[in-house]
C-alpha cells in the first residue's frame, strides 16, 4: 500500500470521529501554544533586558564595596560597606590608564515636594559623567555643571515620572525650586523618558543630584556606595578592571592572598549572567509548558488505544483482504501523527496569535514594553516535538493493532 | 483438458494447544478443488470447518500437511507473504458482511485494491464500479453502508470479494444473517458467478444450500466424512421465483 492511500485511510478515520479527534488534538493544541507563548515571552524578556543594557556604555565597570560573593557565601557584611573612599576615587582619577569616565555614586531617598504635590523616591548622587556611562540623556534643561558638583549645589535632574507627579498643572519644571525633604533644590534638567524595565521597574522615577550635595546635605557620609567607571572601549574593559583593582588594592594596603574588600563587576559579566539567568528561566517555563504537551501526548495514546479496540473487526477485515502488519501499523501511526501535527499547527497559530496580541496590548496600553517575539526555531521545535509525540504515543497502540490475529479480530464482538 | 487445481490439500492437520491439552481440530484432511467448482463445505459446529476455512483463507497455517493455493505452497509462508497472497488470490464473504462503517459502497469495494500498489487510483475506482455493477448495485455506488439493507450489504461484500479477481471466493455462512428471500437472491448471484467460471467455496451448516452447489464436502470430527459430486443441482432462481412475495 502506498503512502497516499494510508493518509486517505487515516484522514477518513479522523473524520469519522470529528469530536473525539478534536478533543484529542486539544491536549496538543494547549501544550504547543503554551510552549510557544513561554518561549516567546522568555526570548522577548531577554531581548528587552539586553536592549536596556545596550544603552549603557559597553565598557562600564562597577566598583562596589564588599568582597566577592564567592568569598562571603553571598552574605552582605556591614563592615565592608564603607570601603570605597574619596581617596580611592582620586587614586583612580590620577592613576588609571584605561578609563574615559569616572562617576562616584551615593544613594539616598526622600520626599519630593512641589506645592501641594508630594512624591517619594530615591535620589542618586552622581557627577556629570553619569549620563554618558549610563546611556541617559537630558530632554529639557541641562545637566548640572562640574562647578555645581564641586560646590555641592542644591540642583537636581528629574525623570519623567517625577515631573508628572510634581507638576500636575503642566508648569515648566526647569528653574522651579522643589523641596527634597526639607532642603530646597532647583530643577535644572529633565531626563529623556526610558519607560519600564522588563522587570517592571520605572526607569523614569529618578532624581539625580551632585554626589557632593547628597553626601554633605542628606546622608552625611564620607564613603561611596559605588564608583561607576567606563573603560575606553569594550575590549579594554578587562584591562581596565585589572588596572582599577590593582590601584584599589594598593590603596587598601592589601597583600597577596588577602581577602579583597571591594569588587569590580564589568557590564560584560553582568550581561552574560543575565543571559544565562534568562535562558534558565525560559527553559524552566518551557518545561512546565512541555508537561501539558506530554499530557496531550498521553491523551493521544489513550484515544488510539480505544480506537484500536473499537476497530478490531475493521482491522481483521483489512488483514483478510491483504493488509500486511506494516500497513496496519502505518495506518495507526499516521493517524496519531496527523492528530498531533494538526494539533501542533493549530497550537502554533494560537500561541503566536496570543503572543502578538499580548505584545500589542503591552505596547499600547501599558508601560511594560517586552519585545515578545515568536522565533522561527521555536515553531520548528514545536513541530518536531509534535511529530515525535505522535510517533512515540501512537507506536504502542499501532503495534497492538498490527499484532492482532486476523481470525480473532474478525470474530471480535 | 482437465481444469487446473486451485486448491490442493494434502494431509492437513491442525492442532491447538489449550492449557495442557492438545485439541486436534483437523486430523488429516485431503482434497483438491479445481477451477470453476462451486463447493459447499458442511459440518456441524466442532467439525473443524471454521479451522479449515481459516487455513483455506491463508489466515492460519496447518500444523502439518501441505496446502497449495493456485500452485503456491502456503504452509511455510511468512505472515506478510500470506497477506499479499490473500490480497491477490482470495475473496472473502463473511456472514456479518464486515463493511467499513460510514463508508460508501464503492470505497468498501476498493479496499482490497488499496493494499495493492500496482493498481492506480483510477483503475481501482473503475474496477470497484464494475464489480458493484456486476452484483446489481450500479445505482448505489455512493450509498453508505448504514443506508443499505442486509442483502445490499452482502452484495457490496461480494463485490469486494470479486474486485481483485481472486482465484477463489471463500464464503463463510454468507446467507446466515439474511431472510429466506434475500438468501436466495444471494445464492442466485453465487450461481451466476459460478456460471461465469468463478471458483467458489461456501462454508455452511445449512444442508439446503448444498443442493445449489456442484460438490459437497462434509467434515466431522476433523476428518473428511463425505465428498460428493452433486448430480442434481437446483436452480436458485427458480426457487426464488416460487417463493411467496412478502407483503407488509
Amino acid at each position: 500500500m502506498n503512502i497516499t492511500n494510508l493518509f486517505k485511510i487515516a484522514l477518513k478515520a479522523i473524520g469519522a470521529n470529528k469530536m473525539r479527534s478534536f478533543l484529542t488534538m486539544l491536549g496538543i493544541i494547549i501544550g504547543v501554544s503554551s510552549v510557544i507563548i513561554m518561549l516567546a515571552l522568555g526570548t522577548g524578556s531577554k531581548a528587552t533586558i539586553m536592549q536596556e543594557i545596550e544603552d549603557v556604555d559597553p565598557g562600564a565597570l562597577m566598583i562596589i564595596p564588599g568582597p566577592e560573593y564567592e568569598e562571603t557565601g553571598g552574605n552582605w557584611l556591614p563592615e565592608y560597606s564603607q570601603t570605597i573612599t574619596q581617596a580611592d576615587y582620586h587614586s583612580i582619577l590620577d592613576k588609571s590608564k584605561y578609563l574615559k569616565a569616572v562617576c562616584p555614586m551615593v544613594y539616598s531617598s526622600g520626599q519630593f515636594i512641589n506645592g501641594k504635590n508630594n512624591h517619594s523616591g530615591s535620589v542618586q548622587g552622581v557627577n556629570n559623567e553619569f549620563l554618558d556611562i549610563n546611556g541617559l540623556s537630558i530632554s529639557e534643561g541641562d545637566m548640572f555643571t562640574d562647578a555645581e558638583v564641586k560646590g555641592s549645589a542644591k540642583v537636581c535632574i528629574i525623570g519623567k515620572t517625577v515631573v508628572d507627579k510634581l507638576f500636575t498643572n503642566g508648569a515648566d519644571p526647569i528653574g522651579t525650586v522643589i523641596r527634597i525633604n526639607t532642603m530646597p533644590v532647583r530643577v535644572v534638567g529633565v531626563l529623556k523618558s526610558k519607560g519600564r524595565t522588563a522587570f517592571g521597574q520605572d526607569q523614569d522615577d529618578i532624581v539625580l543630584m551632585p554626589y557632593t550635595t547628597v553626601m554633605k546635605r542628606m546622608t552625611s557620609q564620607n564613603y561611596f556606595d559605588m564608583i561607576y567607571v567606563a573603560a575606553t572601549s569594550k575590549e579594554m574593559s578587562q584591562l581596565a578592571k585589572q588596572d582599577v583593582t590593582e590601584i584599589l588594592r594598593e590603596n587598601h594596603k592589601l597583600k597577596e592572598g588577602d581577602m579583597q574588600d571591594f569588587r569590580v563587576n564589568s557590564l560584560e559579566e553582568a550581561t552574560s549572567m543575565v543571559d544565562s539567568v534568562m535562558n534558565i528561566l525560559t527553559l524552566l517555563l518551557s518545561c512546565i509548558a512541555g508537561i501539558s504537551l506530554l499530557v496531550g501526548g498521553i491523551g493521544i495514546m489513550n484515544i488510539m488505544y480505544v480506537s484500536v479496540t473499537e476497530r478490531t473487526r475493521e482491522i481483521g477485515l483489512r488483514m483478510s483482504v491483504g493488509a500486511r502488519t506494516v500497513d496496519i501499523m502505518s495506518q495507526f501511526l499516521i493517524e496519531a501523527i496527523l492528530i498531533s501535527v494538526t494539533g501542533g499547527l493549530i497550537g502554533v497559530l494560537i500561541g503566536a496569535g496570543i503572543s502578538y496580541i499580548a505584545r500589542f496590548v503591552m505596547m499600547h496600553f501599558t508601560d511594560y514594553h517586552i519585545l515578545i517575539a515568536v522565533e522561527p526555531w521555536t515553531v520548528l521545535l514545536s513541530f518536531g516535538i509534535c511529530t515525535i509525540t505522535g510517533v512515540f504515543f501512537g507506536w504502542y497502540p499501532a503495534k497492538k493493532a498490527a499484532n492482532l490475529d486476523p481470525i480473532d479480530a474478525l470474530r471480535y464482538e | 483438458m482437465e481444469p487446473k487445481p486451485v486448491i490442493e490439500l494434502d494431509g492437513i492437520r491442525r492442532d491447538f494447544v489449550v492449557g495442557e491439552e492438545t485439541v486436534h481440530a483437523l486430523r488429516g484432511v485431503s482434497f483438491t478443488i479445481h477451477e470453476g467448482e462451486f463447493v459447499t463445505i458442511m459440518g456441524t459446529s466442532g467439525s473443524g470447518k471454521s479451522t479449515l476455512l481459516n487455513i483455506l483463507g491463508c489466515l492460519d497455517t496447518p500444523t502439518s500437511g501441505e496446502y497449495r493455493l493456485d500452485g503456491t505452497p502456503v504452509r511455510t509462508m511468512s505472515k506478510t507473504q500470506r497477506a499479499v497472497l490473500r490480497n491477490r488470490k482470495i475473496g472473502f464473504v463473511f456472514q456479518s458482511y464486515n463493511l467499513l462503517a460510514k463508508t460508501t459502497a464503492v470505497e468498501n469495494v476498493e479496499l482490497p485494491l488499496m493494499y495493492n500498489s500496482a493498481v492506480s487510483a483510477r483503475e481501482r475506482r473503475e474496477r470497484a464500479v464494475t464489480a458493484l455493477q456486476r452484483v446489481g448495485l450500479g445505482d448505489r455506488l455512493n450509498h453508505k453502508s448504514n443506508q443499505m439493507s442486509g442483502g445490499q450489504m452482502q452484495r457490496v461484500a461480494i463485490a469486494r470479494a470479486l474486485v481483485n479477481d481472486p482465484a477463489v471466493i471463500l464464503a463463510d455462512e454468507a446467507t446466515g444473517n439474511l431472510d429466506t428471500r434475500t438468501s436466495f437472491e444471494i445464492l442466485v448471484l453465487f450461481q451466476q458467478l459460478h456460471a461465469e467460471g468463478r471458483t467458489i467455496i461456501f462454508v455452511t451448516h445449512n444442508p439446503e444450500i448444498a443442493q445449489y452447489s456442484t460438490r459437497t464436502i462434509t467434515l466431522s470430527d476433523g476428518k473428511l466424512r463425505e465428498d460428493r459430486i452433486n448430480d442434481n443441482i437446483l436452480d436458485a432462481a427458480e426457487k426464488l421465483a416460487s417463493l411467496p412475495i412478502e407483503e407488509d
